[in-house]
């Protein structure tokens, strides 16, 4: 069992078919929630859905464009009449069109934006009804210390992930009256397949901005995920949670 | 006397607000005289939503839904006061 008890409990995860998406259902998976993961392609999820089950509680795979109104309704329907309510929502989702700003092209800035700041806007809209119905919930965007501090070569990413901060704030102004939390998890550089590739010498290079001297896991971000979205944390809302190694 | 429909908006009414059943009039304003704030009005129309079987109400017709009076007069005309 891990830390947090969500025994019982439903949770939403975008972008659950791998990285951290994946390490945050299982985690919550883990606590006794029964996940809905989300990804843009049901196939992906099959492996998540495996490792879920595996955990002893229920997975459902929905296909979803977080960047569609429609199919984001749909998914919350989905989920509502599959599990009778959602008490966990993990706005994961993203994606990167890496490019210096005067070389970006509109349909990078906009593919970028559109999944990572207006789909957490769609699934925040779209399960708030149930959450003020039921009086409770807990949502849970992830963000990333690019969207604090900047970063050359993703305007797009990283006015996204600051957008993703300034909506966490208002929802849970918003909210908060009907016993709604909403916060953020803003990882720094965290180990994957896309870090794995990088030379030695970019390695070092950020190493140096990062006190405790190493990269974070996926498991570093999820463990914050589930704080936040655990009854540990219910007088906590509108932050920014960073798990940066000390980074800013 | 009131009728029918006129009874169960005023019940949803007081239960979302908590307010008496007296002070819901027709010409009530739920933000000036019921005390309700703005996500309140949104919940209230919710809540009609799901006792009167309505598919969601427009955003842009839900808006306008200010007063008692004029809820009443919306569900009038979806044909709610017929029974």
């Amino acid at each position: 069992m891990g830390a947090y008890d969500f025994t019982g409990k439903v949770a939403i995860v975008t972008g659950a078919a791998r990285g951290i998406g994946q390490a945050i259902a299982l985690k919550l998976a883990e606590g006794g929630a029964n996940l809905a993961i989300c990804d843009l392609n049901a196939e992906w999820l099959e492996e998540t859905k495996a490792k879920v089950e595996a955990l002893g509680v229920k997975a459902l795979p929905l296909a979803v464009d977080v960047g569609d109104g429609e199919q984001v309704a749909a998914t919350i329907d989905a989920v509502v009449k599959a599990f009778g309510s959602i008490d966990i929502m993990v706005n994961n989702a993203g994606i990167t069109k890496d490019g210096l700003l005067i070389r970006m092209s509109e349909a990078d800035w906009d593919a970028v934006l559109r999944v990572n700041l207006k789909g957490v806007f769609l699934f925040t809209k779209a399960v708030a009804r149930i959450m003020m119905k039921q009086r409770s919930g807990a949502i849970v965007n992830i963000a990333s210390v690019v969207g604090i501090m900047g970063n050359p070569g993703q305007a797009n990413y990283t006015a996204s992930k600051g957008g993703v901060i300034a909506l966490t704030k208002t929802t849970a102004k918003e909210l908060g009256s009907r016993g709604i939390r909403c916060n953020a998890v803003a990882p720094g550089f965290i180990s994957s397949k896309m870090t794995d590739v990088l030379s030695q010498e970019v390695r070092d290079k950020y190493m140096e901005q990062i006190p405790l001297r190493n990269f974070g896991t996926q498991r570093d971000v999820a463990n914050a995920v589930a704080f936040l979205a655990s009854s540990e944390a219910s007088y906590v809302t509108g932050q920014v949670l960073s798990v940066n190694g000390g980074m800013i | 006397m009131a009728s029918k429909l006129e009874e169960r908006v005023t019940q949803i009414i007081v239960e979302k607000l908590g307010v008496n059943a007296e002070q819901v009039t027709p010409e009530a304003s739920f933000i000036d005289d019921l005390g309700a704030d703005s996500l309140d009005t949104v919940e209230l129309i919710m809540a009609f939503e799901e006792e009167f079987k309505l598919d969601d109400i427009p955003e842009e017709e839900g808006e306008k839904l200010t007063s008692v009076g004029k809820v009443l007069e919306y569900l009038k005309s979806k044909g709610l006061d017929q029974e």
